[in-house]
């Protein structure tokens, strides 16, 4: 026990040191594409500040950053979803920063008012339909529970955080006792149990299991891209898409985004690291590398992007729809959506 | 007559239970001073559904594992048949995989778009809705796939007990008039239940633990249901209210556990040593022997790795790249570690135990125990927030004391992380050395004694080197464990430190499952060996 403890202070020394020595800037990302690897070495590459990453679920990063206090290593805190971004800084785990590059960039829309979290890509949550069973696809997301569908939807289970931030906005637009109206005509449109993840929504259309799903565009646009499993390029054809409620509150949108740690010790990198996620050679790879829409305007989108189509995205504000998450999860409970 | 231990072997054997205890006691506190407000909510709803869940699942793992791993361990070790001697050891294979990596290869083939599903659709001209196949991701599903990694637990142990057992009451019960069935009911069975008990204990015990499983299946368990309240309600409260519900079920298990193992010493205390010569199948009677040993071998391996080497040739990933390279040596690094360290902590607790039998030690090994029934994300919680805390008032105190900085010291190591493993795995090397050490007769210790040996040279003079091959066999076991371990190493590794596992894991969260046959397939490649030594070392009792 002695032995590992001197060891383990050895070796915090050494990383003290190594720490004056070095230009890092220390990650806690919960973003999960393996092509991300670029996103980080281009970084390095440009300004000689080495990334160190740990990568896990937001929750289980937000509960090391609290536990870990003052004294954290985290200089930046990366998400797949604003709900994350929001319980952050409702924990107190973010600070405020000014950047200029940042306010010029990043849209207003899609940056924390307090300046603790900036979008940096997003993706849109659409509705895809098979064409050769459905010939009226729903409109938008309170179709899905409509009578007209049942037995013919899929959706992935509601311990998914992309099930539960929709479910959170349509909290927030259309109020609780429409959401777990919804929700439950949903449940009864099920073509199976909600499982398996996007893709799995993609690749029972083309398998014929069901008829209607949702998923984020990205896993399609990968398809288009580059082909994927189960979904070969001569079925995409039959699959159809609707990017919903474009007469009403606007498709919904999941954001990828970050903030810099309230207790940064590499503050300064830290920022530059969340400039250079804004700028034009990132953006383009957000949206060639996995096909997730660029979050500054006027940054090309690649084609397998681009060939989904313009939309109006849903404007609501994000950090309310964050706070619905526990109402959501719970009227999923209630309503047998597991 | 008892030898006193020496008290720093004492002190360090209660260090490991302390340790043990940490997660215990943080999570009982976070569960007091949460509120009940979610907890109550889930009553009203899903947490019924986990409860049952749960219970089938273990019910079914136990009942398969039980059936699977007593029935080909009495094959192998009590008939000769074809193919008998490689089976013997490829029985034990499914052990190197993680049950999580079995569900993705098995979800490839079997669901709807699968292989299978689409052929059978294109041979028969069915619509796609116009015939029942069984769900893979459903409770079924993950009940099958724990029982094929988790059934050579059983396997292992029963076969070391059929090993040893004497060969003389089940040919007595044979010459009596009993036909073989009957005599393998009546004898041998009886014989090796403690040690049939004691697998399908532990592989219940990962089956409370699992998490990867039946979040990938959406299969809703009380892990999955932690998790949920943690991270769906932000309630760690509530989160910790039903940690400790599951952890109270491990306490009674490991209790059960312990209380078998109790019998399992007298009951092997008047043992014989004649060899029993084994019996020769023939025609069809061999050929079913062979078949019922291949089954659970093609299904928990042979299938899954090509399965997997497949989806791995059609995958992108790089396999010779250094990044690979990376997570190897991670993983290695790791595993090592932390089999040491749990190896260490085993033997001071079983051999402290030994010397000197009291409540503490008693009590010291059995919250020792529990941790191999605790999801690793409730472990890596309940040890991060105290050691946090420990580091920030230990920096605090040295900034005001000497103006130093000293960060966490803990948090963020592989220290804390290795101390993860060893809480989670202490029951699984306690298990493979207490086996050896209630087999050393007491008269050795006192001999020792006697002939002036003192208490402090009774470890490296007796306990460890008579004991060498189950020191082997706790390595081996905690090794491969670590290996395969994931929900811990997600949330504390350092910086940098991915593993195979947590590269698997990153792929198939990715929704790139042909990508994450690469890591997995390499994971199961580096457990192969000590799973094979494991399977030798624990064959060669029969002295």
């Amino acid at each position: 026990m002695k032995t590992t403890t001197c060891l383990s202070a050895a070796l915090a020394f050494m990383m003290i040191a190594e720490n004056a020595a070095a230009q890092e800037v220390n990650l806690y990302s919960s973003r999960h594409y393996d092509t991300d690897e670029r996103l980080y070495s281009d970084f390095t590459e440009l300004t000689g500040i080495r990334v160190n990453r740990i990568e896990a679920g937001g929750d289980a990063l937000l509960a090391r950053m609290q536990a870990e206090g003052a004294n954290s290593p985290a200089d930046v805190l990366l998400t797949v979803d604003t709900s994350r971004l929001a319980r952050a800084k409702a924990a107190g785990l973010l600070q405020s920063i000014d950047s200029d590059v940042l306010e010029a960039r990043v849209p207003e829309s899609i940056q924390d008012g307090d300046n603790q979290w900036f979008g940096f890509s997003q993706r849109a949550r659409i509705i895809f339909y098979d064409k050769k069973d459905v010939s009226n696809p729903p409109l938008d997301y309170l179709s899905l529970a409509d009578p007209a569908y049942q037995g013919m939807v899929c959706h992935r289970s509601s311990s998914n955080a992309y099930s539960q931030t929709l479910l959170s906005a349509i909290i927030e637009n259309h109020g609780e006792t429409a959401a777990r109206e919804w929700a439950d005509g949903v449940v009864i449109n099920f073509a199976r149990e909600p499982q398996g993840g996007d893709t799995d929504q993609l690749r029972a259309l083309v398998s014929g299991e069901c008829d209607i799903s949702v998923s984020n565009t990205y896993y399609f646009a990968r398809a288009l891209r580059k082909g994927v499993e189960g979904l070969p390029a001569e079925e995409l054809g039959n699959i159809g898409w609707i990017f919903p409620a474009q007469n009403a509150e606007g498709t919904h949108m999941n954001l990828s985004g970050g903030g810099v740690a309230a207790n940064a010790p590499n503050r300064e990198n830290a920022i530059k690291f969340l400039e250079y996620l804004a700028s034009d050679q990132a953006q383009k790879y957000f949206s060639g590398g996995n096909d997730e829409y660029p979050a500054v305007p006027g940054v090309g989108i690649s084609p397998s992007v681009a060939q989904l189509g313009l939309f109006r995205p849903d404007a609501v504000d994000l950090s309310n729809v964050a706070e619905n998450v526990p109402l959501a999860q719970e009227i999923f409970n209630e309503v047998g959506w597991y | 007559m008892s030898v006193p231990a020496p008290r720093g072997l004492r002190g360090a054997a209660f260090l490991f239970g302390l340790l043990a205890l940490i997660p215990i006691l943080a999570v009982t506190v976070a569960a007091l001073f949460g509120d009940f407000d979610t907890v109550r909510k889930l009553a009203d709803t899903v947490l019924w559904r986990y409860t049952w869940t749960t219970l089938v699942l273990v019910i079914l793992v136990a009942a398969g594992s039980a059936i699977i791993g007593t029935g080909t361990a009495w094959l192998v070790t009590m008939t000769e048949f074809r193919g008998r001697k490689w089976l013997e050891i490829a029985l034990a294979l499914p052990f190197a995989f993680p049950a999580y990596v079995l569900a993705y290869a098995y979800t490839d083939v079997l669901d709807h778009p699968g292989v299978v599903q689409t052929t059978l659709r294109e041979i028969t001209g069915w619509g796609p809705r116009d015939y029942w196949f069984p769900e893979i991701r459903s409770l079924g599903g993950a009940a099958l796939m724990l029982t094929l990694v988790l059934y050579p637990y059983v396997y292992l142990l029963a076969r070391a007990a059929f090993l040893q057992q004497s060969a003389t009451s089940y040919l007595a019960a044979r010459s009596l008039g009993r036909t073989a069935w009957g005599a393998f009911m009546t004898t041998s069975l009886p014989l090796a239940r403690p040690a049939i008990v004691g697998g399908v204990l532990l592989a219940v015990m990962e089956t409370i633990a699992d998490f990867g499983t039946v979040s990938f299946f959406a299969v809703q368990t009380f892990a999955t249901g932690i998790y949920r309240s943690w991270i769906s309600f932000a309630d760690r409260g509530a989160a910790a209210q039903l940690a400790l519900c599951l952890l109270a079920f491990a306490l009674f298990i490991a209790l059960l556990e312990r209380i078998q193992r109790g019998r399992a010493r007298q009951e092997n205390s008047a043992r014989r040593q004649e060899v029993l010569s084994r019996v020769q199948l023939t025609g069809g009677n061999a050929r079913w022997a062979g078949i019922a040993c291949m089954v659970p071998v093609l299904l928990g391996f042979v299938l899954p790795v090509i399965i997997l080497a497949s989806m791995a040739m059609r995958s992108e990933q790089n396999l010779f790249s250094v990044r690979y390279l990376l997570f190897l040596q991670n993983s290695l690094t790791f595993a090592s570690a932390a089999a040491v360290v749990t190896v260490i902590g085993a033997v001071l607790i079983a051999v402290s135990h030994r010397m000197a039998p009291s409540r503490l030690t008693s009590l010291t090994g059995h919250v020792a125990r529990v941790g191999y029934a605790v999801p690793g994300g409730v472990i890596a919680v309940g040890l991060m927030v105290p050691f946090a805390a420990l580091d920030n008032a230990i920096d605090a105190f040295a900034e005001a004391r000497f103006g130093l900085d000293t960060g966490l010291l803990f948090t963020g190591s592989i220290w804390l992380l290795v101390a993860a493993y060893t809480i989670r795995f202490l029951a699984a090397a306690l298990n493979g050395y207490e086996a050896g050490l209630t087999q050393l007769p007491r008269n050795l210790d006192n001999a020792a004694r006697t002939l002036g040996a003192r208490p402090a040279s009774l470890l490296g003079r007796l306990y460890i080197p008579a004991l060498l091959p189950f020191l082997g066999t706790s390595l081996l076991i905690v090794f491969v464990d670590v290996m395969k371990e994931l929900p811990a190493t997600l949330i504390m590794r350092p910086f940098n430190m991915d593993t195979l596992a947590i590269q698997a894991h990153r792929l198939a969260a990715d929704e790139r499952l042909e990508g994450a046959a690469v890591p997995s397939l390499v994971l199961v490649g580096i457990g192969l060996l000590p799973v094979i030594l494991l399977c030798r070392s624990m064959g060669r009792r029969r002295s």
